[in-house]
């Protein structure tokens, strides 16, 4: 049928971000080691207790085997041949300022139309860009530096606010907790870390962009958000990478406190190499991100938009420990060609009157394979906790496949939990629909895939939902946008 | 402005129309009347465009240009529209939001500047009168959770915007009762004008007591069996589609042996 062709048609179009930077960088050999790890630590300078940790996460990770629970396949990861140290020898030195930054990277942010400029500076955006692992630009920090916010990268955290890191690194998600985890721990490059101290509202979106490019290097990201007493934040995470070859190994872990009446909202779109249509060459996606609502009446809300990477194996998840606190999960996950996404969260209530609510929408194409897998668990103590959760998946193939697993486990006869399901192809009639009206076929899907996103869209800040309606778009129509 | 010469279609696997002929001149309201399964919504899907839909012989122009090359969204830009029999739900995306796009995509094809928010909202406002359409339904999502009425008046409505050269109503009057159907007729015969021709697919000649047809054709099993004025449309209803087919057998012995 020929809608089907069109369809078809349509979830074919290339990555549109497939390039490579030329600039050198500076690496150390393929492998992992003890000797590997030091001269990680070594290279970023670091007090001896991040040395200690690594090491610790190292030994531990040596007697840890992957998991396989997950509803992915892929080649075995030979964690011999991964490079797990790379920076841009440019910023070796450190950029003073923007007008400091290698031309060829500020080239290939412009490309990918990451806004590092004045302009993006003047729109009330900080932006902390990491690049191959070491972040080479932070602005508008002296700005929120008066406002008690410190906003940097993860080393120069370790090395100006040793106190906070020991404190929180490693309290949400402890360097033994999974083998992706662990790993990171031993390696991790760099990362972003914000503290919003008590009461203090931060006062525009804060926002980092993530990309991969050296060859054959494994990225793994560790981000610490602290909001104390009565702060609140927005974070956004974004990212694309160059084409390539080879699949790209990545293990971040983010780590979020909320205290007393805090907030953090963390929103992500990801936009990784996904592979090319025979599914060669993705990005292998493996992220812990969790968050701990340790304060009364504190809440954070995940929303993410997954629309890239060969493999997604990822649970934002929430541990809602202070009484009244909230924990929210909003989630679009496309599987396109041969991608496989396997994510969902964790919401754990422990204190009294907690609440959680879960969107989750999944889109497959191609031969993409599509799995939420979520656990909403209800512990003892936790009195009057209630969950809603709520899972749509919509076909856009023949060929694909999406997949449910959601997990309950109530320990406390009070808790009120709801689950929706919805499973649905997008329509032939639909399409014609908007074609009778004289949308073209592209604008057409793109405008019913965008209308099943709405309610996790709505929940982006405005121009991230820009952003994300145009990856979407990207990801399946091409032109649109 | 619309020329149907001896067209043939298949869907599902069997041939539905055996052959129709068809002139519509602009300014005229034509009614296709038939009984179940006589391929009146097939030939309404033809002209739309429709991809399970397969023509298999004839031709359609539409001034004078070869309607059936085009695809569905240049006919509906260049003037095409049909009023659905089961409009289609779309959730999460707003009725304003898909006749914004629909309005725009359509003016550009005719030269014509996107028109912006406000000037959008302010013809859409005025337009919303004519089918007495409640203002809630425009932030709704397309059609979902609509009552049957609603939906048809939101056909019209978003017909009353797009401003089409050719209507196509597709049994708008199914499921609608008495007070709505005399409104959503009061919006379409709104819309009458020596630019715009119409043609109002209908089972029942009740319709055609609001929207008064300047020609009426039978339509059964694929082929237009008699046409004739408005009196057709009453004689029908008088004697029904059996009695009327047989009448035209015995007098359009002729068309049969072409």
């Amino acid at each position: 049928m020929s809608s089907t062709k069109t369809l078809r048609e349509l979830t074919q179009q290339d990555y549109k971000y497939g390039f490579v930077t030329d600039i050198e960088s500076d690496t150390v050999p393929k492998g992992l080691s003890e000797e590997i790890v030091r001269v990680i630590s070594s290279k970023k300078g670091e007090p001896a207790f991040m040395l200690e940790w690594r090491l610790k996460a190292y030994r531990h990770w040596l007697t840890m085997t992957e998991p396989t629970w997950a509803n992915v396949r892929y080649p075995k990861i030979d964690y011999n041949d991964i490079i797990y140290y790379s920076a841009p020898k440019s910023a070796a030195e450190g950029p003073k300022s923007l007008e400091d930054v290698d031309p060829e990277l500020r080239k290939t942010y412009e490309k990918l139309g990451i806004p590092l400029e004045e302009q993006k500076v003047l729109a009330g955006v900080a932006v902390d860009a990491v690049f191959d692992s070491v972040s080479v630009a932070t602005t508008f920090r002296s700005k929120l530096h008066e406002l008690g916010i410190l906003f940097c990268s993860f080393s120069e955290a370790v090395r100006e606010h040793p106190d906070l890191i020991q404190k929180y690194l490693g309290s949400v998600v402890p360097y033994t907790d999974n083998f992706f985890a662990t790993l990171n721990s031993a390696v991790f490059s760099d990362g972003s870390f914000v503290f919003v101290p008590k009461g203090v509202r931060c006062p525009m979106e804060l926002s980092t962009y993530f990309r991969i490019n050296a060859a054959d290097t494994g990225q793994f990201e560790r981000t610490l958000i602290i909001a104390d007493e009565g702060a609140s934040v927005s974070y956004l995470e974004g990212c694309t990478a160059p084409k390539r070859d080879r699949n790209q190994l990545h293990a971040a872990v983010v780590e979020l406190v909320t205290f007393d009446r805090a907030t953090i909202k963390y929103s992500t779109v990801q936009n990784w190499y996904p592979g090319d249509k025979q599914g060669k060459g993705g990005i292998y996606n493996f992220v812990t991100k969790r968050g701990k609502c340790a304060g009364k009446g504190s809440k954070i809300s995940w929303t993410q938009v997954e629309t890239g990477s060969a493999i997604t194996w990822k649970y934002p998840s929430c541990i809602l420990q202070g009484d009244d606190s909230v924990g929210e999960f909003y989630s679009v996950a496309l599987a396109n060609n041969y991608q496989q996404a396997d994510t969902g969260t964790k919401m754990i209530h422990i204190g009294k009157n907690t609440r959680s609510t879960i969107v989750s929408k999944g889109i497959s194409a191609g031969h993409g394979q599509n799995t939420y897998r979520g656990l909403v668990k209800i512990m003892k103590g936790a009195t009057n906790a209630r969950n809603y959760s709520q899972c749509d998946s919509l076909l856009m193939s023949d060929t694909c496949g999406a997949h449910t697993f959601p997990y309950v486990e109530v320990k406390n006869s009070t808790a009120r939990l709801e689950h929706e399901a919805s499973t649905s192809k997008i329509g032939e009639d639909q399409i014609f629909y908007c074609r009778q009206r004289g949308l073209s076929a592209e604008d057409a899907v793109s405008m019913i895939v965008n209308g099943f996103c709405k309610e996790v869209f709505r929940e982006l800040p405005m121009e991230f939902a820009v952003e994300a309606q145009k990856l979407l778009g990207v990801s399946l129509e091409g032109s649109v946008g | 402005m619309l020329e149907i010469r001896n067209l043939k279609a298949r869907a599902g696997g069997k041939q539905i129309l055996n052959g129709i002929d068809l002139v519509v001149k602009a300014g005229e309201v034509h009614a296709i009347m038939g009984p179940n399964g006589s391929g009146k919504s097939t030939l309404a899907h033809v002209l739309a465009g429709r991809e399970t839909v397969e023509v298999t012989g004839g031709e359609v122009l539409f001034e004078g240009k070869n309607l059936l090359e085009w695809d569905p969204e240049m006919r509906a830009r260049e003037g095409i529209f049909l009023a659905f029999q089961y409009p289609v739900e779309i959730p999460g995306v707003s009725n304003m939001y898909l006749l914004k796009a629909a309005l725009n995509a359509v003016r550009k094809h005719r030269g014509l500047q996107e028109l912006d928010a406000m000037e959008f909202l302010s013809m859409v406002k005025e337009r919303m009168k004519l089918v007495e359409m409640d203002q809630g339904l425009l932030n709704r999502a397309v059609n979902e959770g609509f009552s049957g009425g609603e939906k048809k008046r939101n056909e019209i409505f978003q017909m009353a915007v797009l401003e089409p050269r050719l209507a196509i109503l597709d049994e708008t009057d199914s499921g609608l009762d008495i007070d709505a159907l005399r409104v959503v007729a009061g919006g379409v015969n709104a819309l009458r004008g020596p630019g715009r021709a119409m043609m109002v697919i209908t089972h029942y000649q009740r319709l055609l007591n609001y929207i008064v047809p300047d020609r009426v054709h039978v339509l059964s099993q694929g082929r237009i069996v008699t046409s004739g004025g408005r009196e057709l449309a009453l004689r029908l209803e008088e004697k029904g589609y059996a009695g009327i087919e047989g009448d035209a057998r015995g007098t359009a012995a002729p068309a049969a042996a072409s």
